[in-house]
């Protein structure tokens, strides 16, 4: 009673099968998490800007007022992500919440809360950057590259 | 000549069939909010157990089905021949550390969420073999300490996608005795790895689908069974949409289990729960076999079902170097 499937060649076998998987398999809710990232996203900008006119309100110029800012968001980030509120809205937001300057402190946060039963140094130290390390790597890598073709290419 | 206790390539029968003598287990509060919420020993009010750590819960949880299993059937940790078990973690130290203060004969085994079954299908020989007179049998899991292991901290502000499954918290243990009353092991079908090319490490069900699919259809055709020969099918944790696949497979094969087949990861979490595609971990199969099915059984509404629990044997490090999920899927018979 085997029957024609298993007798298939494996690559057939798999071809077939990935197909299966992608009929069964849920799309995801491209569009609901499209708005909602939009939302979420837009909210935290709007936040940072209030923050920013408030800063300047109380007479900081604008730079400074900009750290302010970031500061403000990166602490309130790091809050959340301590009271576990963080990924509740992360659920929703998406890429709301993972692409600002939010999603950085949490990804920081959500490791360094984790080691802790590691220890100090090989725990939360090492892993704090787990998630972020990639970002600051490529990060700076691609500022230097940029800096350069700049350099020769102005 | 082929080995006497063999039916065909991959089942073994037992002639001195072990008998299921006691069972116990705990579940972490989300399983403790869920449909079978009734069917469970013992629900922790946090993930941490008391403990300083989750994996110290983890091993807490294990360390009290074990005990607890062990008391119900009226013995001592001193009667085991042997115990087996394994769990998620590194190294299996849930199942290291317990056996440490158990002091029974111990064999580790990792079948990833596989674990509980291969150890009962091992079990059950050791015992028909006539090795052993008790064995001990259990296994464990954790949201928490499964997330950190293989996917990323548990605050991390990430999207599960709709096919995810939920790392079931919980620990179950059964005694298998070569005497007494109670459920009966008649077979077990021991698994091959197979691997269709599924690769995401969010949606392990695809990749165990066709090895449950697999163990399956080796069993009824090594038993010369029919599906319609036992009342249930159950799976580990292929979730909602793994149990499609397999049905879809078995479909192929000339088998259809449709009308008489669950899936634990599938009825473990309730839709409410938002748990997206389901249970899974070891603890999964493992709770729902030794409490709700065992309990279905006690009370005369299930007289046979073949058990076949699900392991993806997949490691961080073979996700980033761009492997696929291998699979693997043991069965068990199990009748009243």
């Amino acid at each position: 009673m085997t029957q024609k499937f298993d007798s298939l060649p494996a690559e057939i076998q798999k071809k077939q099968y990935g197909e299966m998987v992608k009929e069964v398999k849920p799309p995801p809710p491209v569009i609901r998490n499209v708005f909602w990232a939009f939302v979420v996203g837009g909210l935290v900008s709007v936040i940072g800007q209030l923050f920013f006119n408030i800063f300047q309100n109380w007479g900081l110029g604008r730079l400074e007022a900009g750290a302010a800012m970031s500061s403000t968001l990166v602490f309130l980030a790091a809050l959340f992500t301590g009271v576990g509120l963080y990924d509740e809205i992360a659920k929703v937001g998406g890429a709301g919440t993972i692409v600002p300057i939010t999603g950085f402190a949490n990804s920081m946060v959500a490791p360094a809360m984790e080691y802790r039963s590691e220890g100090l140094v090989l725990g939360v130290g090492a892993r704090l950057f787990t998630v972020a390390g990639p970002v600051l790597v490529f990060g700076i890598v691609t500022a230097w590259i940029i800096g350069l073709l700049y350099y020769f290419f102005r | 000549m082929a080995a006497p206790k063999k039916n065909g390539q991959q089942t073994v029968w037992f002639q001195n069939q072990p008998v299921i003598l006691a069972t116990a287990t705990i579940v972490g509060p989300k399983e403790g909010q869920g449909p079978l919420a009734q069917t469970f020993d013992k629900v922790a009010g946090d993930n941490y157990y008391g403990e300083q750590t989750w994996e110290k819960a983890e091993r807490r949880m294990l360390m009290e089905v074990m005990q607890t299993a062990v008391q119900r059937a009226g013995l001592t940790p001193q009667s085991f021949d042997c115990m087996l078990a394994g769990d998620l973690l590194n190294q299996i130290i849930s199942a290291n550390f317990v056996a440490r203060d158990l002091g029974i004969p111990f064999l580790g085994l990792y079948g990833a969420c596989s674990t509980m079954y291969e150890s009962m299908a091992v079990g059950a020989m050791l015992i028909d073999g006539g090795f052993a007179d008790y064995v001990l049998v259990g296994s464990s899991s954790h949201y928490a300490t499964a997330e950190r292991q293989y996917r990323y901290p548990t605050e991390q502000g990430t999207q599960r996608p709709l096919h995810n499954t939920w790392t079931v918290t919980g620990a179950a243990a059964m005694v298998l005795a070569r005497q007494g009353q109670g459920p009966r092991i008649t077979h077990a079908t021991i698994g091959k790895v197979l691997d269709l090319g599924q690769g995401d490490p969010m949606d392990m069900p695809s990749a165990m689908a066709p090895a449950a699919a697999d163990t399956i259809a080796r069993h009824l055709l090594d038993t010369s069974r029919n599906p319609d020969y036992y009342d249930l099918f159950v799976t580990g944790d292929l979730g909602v949409y793994g149990r499609e696949l397999a049905i879809k497979l078995l479909k192929q094969k000339g088998y259809d289990i449709a009308g008489r087949y669950i899936d634990c990861g599938a009825i473990i979490y309730s839709p409410e729960q938002d748990t997206h595609a389901g249970g899974s971990g070891c603890a999964c199969v493992a709770v729902v076999t030794c409490g709700h099915l065992l309990q279905e059984m006690k009370a005369g509404r299930l007289k046979r079902f073949f058990g076949v629990a699900t392991g993806a044997l997949l490691s961080p490090t073979t996700t980033q170097q761009g492997e696929t999920i291998p699979a693997i899927a043991h069965g068990v018979v199990i009748e009243a």
